[in-house]
């Protein structure tokens, strides 16, 4: 870790101008994932801006029957927030899902959202690679790939998101509102997170000295059928190997609308919507199921430690959009479901 | 489930403490802060040093350049094999006593790289956060050479150790005609088993704090070890420093699992740079470099195992790859236990190792009999099936009542009463024999079994006892205590034998002043130094009855020690126990304000020389899986151990659920992942080096069987910090294949595999 500076801001406005103001700057939400990676020499920030005192904790209701999530609600406040929970019930899962209890109480929801790959070179600094160091090569292409991506990826990096809030996010069409030295604007969450392309070294496209002042879900939550499943090496407190936010808006049998997005396995929440159009107007079935799933995974490329990820991938479709339809998860109290911890 | 021993056969022995569950005498220290641990001495004046990890597997160092970050105010010094003064070098200074044979490594010795994350350098500032800084600066020049790390590549290139560790014992030469049998047997079995590297990670950091005392080279060094008296004696080899000198603590450990019975480098650095810069250092390692040393190999086993209709075991063929460093010979017994735990007469057992380019290997809980017993009863239980017999059903029919390597009997073996205790308890009856003919749901049911075997071993230990006037009694050792048990197995013994409350009895230990112990390993703690303290607790009881004989009047006199019992802070005469001395008067009486005796117990060699001396479990597990993810959840565990008289059932039971934790690791999540195009271990975190988190344990029932065996030794100990362990990963992998009708047989059983 090299030597830093550190302001707390009050406002958001102080906050953006400090950022303009010092070159190598960064904005500090619960530090979680930034500070690891400041002790391991991967982010070398010189200044840190502190956002704790911004005014951006809360969790409140918009004029459209939307709701904003403030960008420093915790992970933890949101996901056992009211209105969250009754109408947002998958959002809340799929934060649950993630990490720890400890670390949920102190991650931000904006922090959340651009925490970093987990890729094992990327946090090595022994060894190559090209969102770390671009142009040094990507060593996880003819290397250990078990946690990377099999959609979406390109010759540069294979790198998958981690985050398990961004994907139930990108199935809500949440909208991302942020601040910079040129104003405000909204993205849409498809336009968020990006892919690889020739330059792995951008996770997103916020532009630079941008600060995240809240996520704004749309009114519609498929608070009736939803899950979030989530498949991994371990039964908490690991990143998913796949995880699916499946959302179904019924008519008896009949889907209505579908959402479906996928973590684990792209370097960004995946969704697709020509997969979600063959849920449309279909009996909400598992053939259905098996289509939407296989039209998914079409395309998908594995490597050496990943290509059970294809396979994996479609079967936790079926079984979340299944779930997300009848609702009946095990409640065995040993934990078998695995999107809860 | 505790079970009272009638009366130990020993005489002085109370049974007040002995075999009660009593809390950990430490555990008020643990929980609430007091206990430090190495990296917690916070002498004053404290430098501190960080190690620099070799990027590269093989080359050397062309230069390193120290100018730039020597110029940050407050970095003061730079050691690297360019800088560091002559010390030793021959390799019998660098060798503690657990090294195995070869040459070890002498860290900053040469330019030479012959391991990923080699430490090369020490940066030493006066802050840990700038030594971190400036060590992430510091420019090291390497020249890379071609380097293999992988064991699959060096099938061809095993050979046979030598016998250059003493506590190794090759495998037994072949016995009766295995192949021959393994022809003829009507039920064959052949098939690999593999895990890869796992890595021991106590949750307490490697960390060395080295108090400079300002005289000369005297040091206190705080070290994070299991056995304090083995880095003492490496460290004076190596520094050339007196006993006086080099003064050890290693009071708490937080953890070990083998991976301190080695003096680690970081307690060479900081001895190095207190000793050059005449100043306190503190070295502590990050969890990334727990990866740069040792841990469990990676092995490749074939067995090869016949039965016949009857289902007697006809041949039994166990034959492994193991890989080793390219300096160091490390051995394990992995396959010697296939030829005790059953009844076979046509066996051949064999060990290779093969040289890599990695850092020797070291001892991992259960070291060698971990790996051995998970193929050897997995392999088992396939040829149960091929045999039609039930798992169970086919270890008692090949239940050995003698040790067919050691041509001797168990000094004694109450797996049988394991078999049926735990088969009772998990309701083993139930079972369809049928693979995936049970359910639960839309969920698969298994049921798995398998068995474990360790040794019981004796070593020599000393130990000193200190009474006050008060009635305080002080025993001490230098042995050490990695959360076993030890200061509360200890206190226990010396409670029981001098007749005193546990309240009145004090346990020191892990530090070089006290009479010296070996490390703290294979399970053999509590019976050597419960020994010592026996032993030197007896003496001391000698020592007051003469005083109490001396005393006006005295009711004991001309009674012999033999004839006298210390109950209730008091001396008694066994033919009349009216005839009484209280301790504390003896003390008034004679004058004196402490009475203290020292003694060393060694075990009765003539004795145990005609015994085989196991400890034994038997575990049965149950499992459900979600087969169209392949999820898997080990729901119910029995695990049923006979480790001879248990001291005391709680702290025994701890380590028996710490050991199925350990198993559920082994068998679902643990493997050092290596990156062979960098020859480097790549998931060098908790964060990807999976063990298991609360959800992922369930119910876990423990029965303690206990023997009477007074060949081990006189208290009847074996311990149990190990075997709990054994037989756990092949319960479930064998549970696995019962749900699923898959056969994992490639370490961890990850959900990939079952897909
Ligand atoms: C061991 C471990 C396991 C974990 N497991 C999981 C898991 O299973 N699933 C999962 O989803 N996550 C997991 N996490 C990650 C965790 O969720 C993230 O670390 C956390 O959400 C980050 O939030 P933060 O507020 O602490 O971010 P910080 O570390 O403070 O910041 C992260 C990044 O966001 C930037 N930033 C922060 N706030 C803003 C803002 N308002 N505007 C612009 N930029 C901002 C920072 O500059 C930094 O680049 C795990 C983490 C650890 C350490
Ligand atoms: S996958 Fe991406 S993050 Fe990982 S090594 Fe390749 S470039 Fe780096």
């Amino acid at each position: 870790m090299n030597s830093f500076t550190l302001t707390k801001a009050t406002t958001v406005e102080a906050a953006v101008n400090d950022n303009a103001a010092h070159y190598g700057s960064a904005y500090l939400g619960g530090g979680t994932n930034l500070i690891d990676l400041m002790k391991g020499n991967i982010e070398r920030p010189t200044h840190l801006i502190g956002l704790n005192k911004l005014p951006l904790h809360q969790i409140e209701n918009l004029p459209d029957g939307g709701l904003r999530l403030g960008a420093l609600a915790t992970n933890a406040d949101t996901a056992y927030h009211p209105e969250v929970q009754a109408r947002y019930p998958l959002l809340s899962q799929g934060i649950l899902a993630g990490a720890s209890a400890q670390l949920r109480n102190m991650a931000t929801d904006a922090g959340n959202l651009l925490q970093r790959t987990r890729c094992y070179y990327f946090y090595d600094t022994a060894t190559p690679c090209n969102k770390r160091e671009p142009g040094s090569g990507c060593s996880a292409i003819a290397g250990f790939n078990r946690i990377h991506a099999i959609l979406g990826q390109s010759e540069s990096c294979i790198a998958t998101h981690p985050s398990d809030m961004a994907v139930p996010l990108a199935a809500l069409e949440a909208v991302v509102q942020v601040s910079g030295p040129d104003g405000t604007r909204s993205i849409k969450f498809a336009d968020f997170h990006r892919l690889p392309g020739d330059t792995p070294e951008l996770d997103n496209n916020l532009q630079r000295g941008e600060l995240i002042t809240s996520i704004d879900l749309p009114k519609k939550g498929f608070e009736k059928h939803y899950t979030y499943l989530k498949l991994r090496d371990r039964t908490s407190y690991a990143f998913a190997l796949v995880s699916v936010a499946a959302a179904l808006e019924l008519d008896g049998d009949t889907i209505v609308e579908g959402r479906l997005a996928l973590g684990g396995v792209a370097h960004k929440p995946w969704r697709d919507q020509d997969a979600e159009a063959l849920l449309k107007g279909q009996p909400a079935t598992v053939d259905t199921f098996r289509r939407v799933a296989a039209k998914v995974v079409q395309g998908a490329k594995g490597y050496s430690s990943n290509t059970f990820k294809i396979e994996l991938a479609k079967r936790a479709i079926v079984r979340a959009l299944k779930q997300a339809t009848e609702m009946n998860y095990p409640t065995d109290t040993n934990a078998f479901l695995n999107s809860n911890p | 489930m505790s079970q009272t021993i009638a009366n130990p056969p020993d005489i002085h022995l109370g049974t007040e403490y002995f075999g009660k569950p009593v809390n950990r005498v430490d555990g008020p220290a643990k929980v609430t802060g007091a206990a430090k641990y190495a990296a917690e001495f916070n002498v004053p004046d404290l430098y501190y040093g960080v190690v620099v990890n070799s990027p590269i597997t093989v080359g050397k160092i062309i230069k390193i350049n120290s100018a730039p970050i020597l110029r940050i105010p407050g970095v003061v010094q730079v050691f690297s094999h360019e800088n560091v003064p002559t010390l030793a070098w021959r390799d019998k200074n660098y060798k503690d006593d657990i090294a195995p044979g070869g040459s070890p490594f002498r860290p900053l010795h040469e330019p030479n790289i012959m391991f990923n994350m080699q430490p090369v350098a020490l940066v030493v500032a006066e802050t840990y956060e700038l030594a971190r800084y400036a060590a992430s600066l510091l420019e090291i020049e390497y020249e890379a050479t071609a380097h293999q790390t992988n064991l699959e590549f060096k099938r061809k290139d095993g050979f046979h150790p030598g016998k250059e560790k003493s506590s190794w014992t090759p495998p037994p030469p072949p016995r009766g005609n295995p192949k021959e049998a393994y022809e003829k047997a009507p039920h064959q079995h052949e098939a690999e088993y593999i895990h890869l590297a796992q890595h021991n990670n106590p949750m307490e950091n490697f960390a060395t704090t080295a108090e400079w005392l300002g005289d000369g080279k005297k040091l206190n060094i705080y070290d994070k070890t299991q056995g304090a008296p083995n880095v003492q004696k490496y460290i004076m080899n190596i520094f050339g420093l007196s006993k006086e000198e080099a003064h050890v603590v290693s009071r708490y450990t937080g953890g070990g699992f083998g991976s301190g019975l080695r003096p680690q480098h970081q307690v060479f650095m900081a001895v190095l740079a207190a000793l050059e810069l005449k100043h306190s250092v503190r070295v502590s390692l990050t969890r990334e470099q727990m990866f740069s040393f040792g841990h469990r190999p990676h092995i490749l086993q074939t067995l090869k195992v016949a039965a016949d209709d009857t289902g007697a075991l006809q041949s039994l063929q166990h034959e492994t790859l193991s890989e080793t460093s390219q300096f160091e010979n490390f051995t394990e017994m992995v396959v010697n236990w296939s030829g005790v735990l059953y009844q076979c007469e046509n066996v051949k057992l064999d060990y290779e190792l093969a040289k890599i380019d990695v850092y020797t290997p070291m001892d991992m809980r259960a070291p060698g009999a971990a790996s051995g017993s998970f193929a050897l009863e997995c392999a088992l239980d396939e040829l149960s099936y091929k045999a039609g017999r039930d798992p169970l059903e086919f270890r008692l029919l090949n239940y050995a009542d003698t040790d067919l390597n050691e041509k001797k009997p168990f000094s004694s073996k109450k797996l049988r009463e394991c078999y049926h205790q735990g088969a009772a308890k998990f309701g083993w009856d139930k079972r369809s024999p049928t693979p995936r003919s049970m359910r639960d749901g839309d969920l698969l049911v298994g049921w798995g079994m398998a068995t474990g075997i360790w040794d019981a071993g004796q070593k020599k230990a000393a130990a000193k006892a200190s009474l006050t006037a008060e009635g305080h009694l002080t025993v001490s050792s230098a042995t050490n205590d990695i959360g076993t048990g030890t200061y509360t197995v200890m206190a226990q013994i010396a409670a029981d034998t001098l007749g005193l409350p546990l309240t009145d009895v004090k346990a020191v230990l892990g530090d070089t002043t006290l009479p010296e112990a070996p490390v703290q390993g294979g399970s053999a703690t509590a019976a050597s130094v419960g020994m010592a303290v026996q032993t030197v607790c007896k003496a001391l009881g000698e020592k007051l009855l003469k005083l109490a004989q001396k005393m006006d009047k005295s009711p004991l006199k001309g009674i012999d020690f033999e004839n006298v019992q210390f109950v209730d802070g008091q001396i008694r005469a066994n033919e009349d126990i009216s005839k009484t001395v209280a301790i504390k008067d003896v003390l008034a009486a004679s004058g004196e304000d402490k009475l203290e005796a020292e003694a060393t117990a060694s075990p009765d060699m003539l004795k145990q020389a005609p015994y085989s001396k196991h400890a034994h479990n038997a575990v049965f597990v149950e499992v459900k899986v979600d087969e169209e993810l392949g999820t898997l959840h080990v729901t119910r565990v029995v695990n049923a151990v006979a480790a001879g008289r248990i001291v005391n059932p709680k702290t025994a039971r701890s380590q028996v659920l710490g050991s199925v934790v350990w198993g559920i690791s082994m068998a679902l999540m643990e493997e050092s992942v290596m990156d062979h195009n960098f020859g480097r271990y790549m998931n060098h975190d908790l964060a990807e080096y999976h063990i298991p988190v609360h959800a992922d344990v369930h119910d876990i029932d423990v029965i303690l069987v206990e023997e009477e065996d007074d060949i081990v030794n006189p208290l009847g100990i074996k311990g149990i910090g190990e075997v709990g362990f054994l037989g756990v990963a092949a319960a479930i992998a064998n549970a696995a294949y019962h749900a699923t009708g898959k056969r994992v047989r490639h370490l961890p059983v990850s959900l990939d595999k079952l897909l």
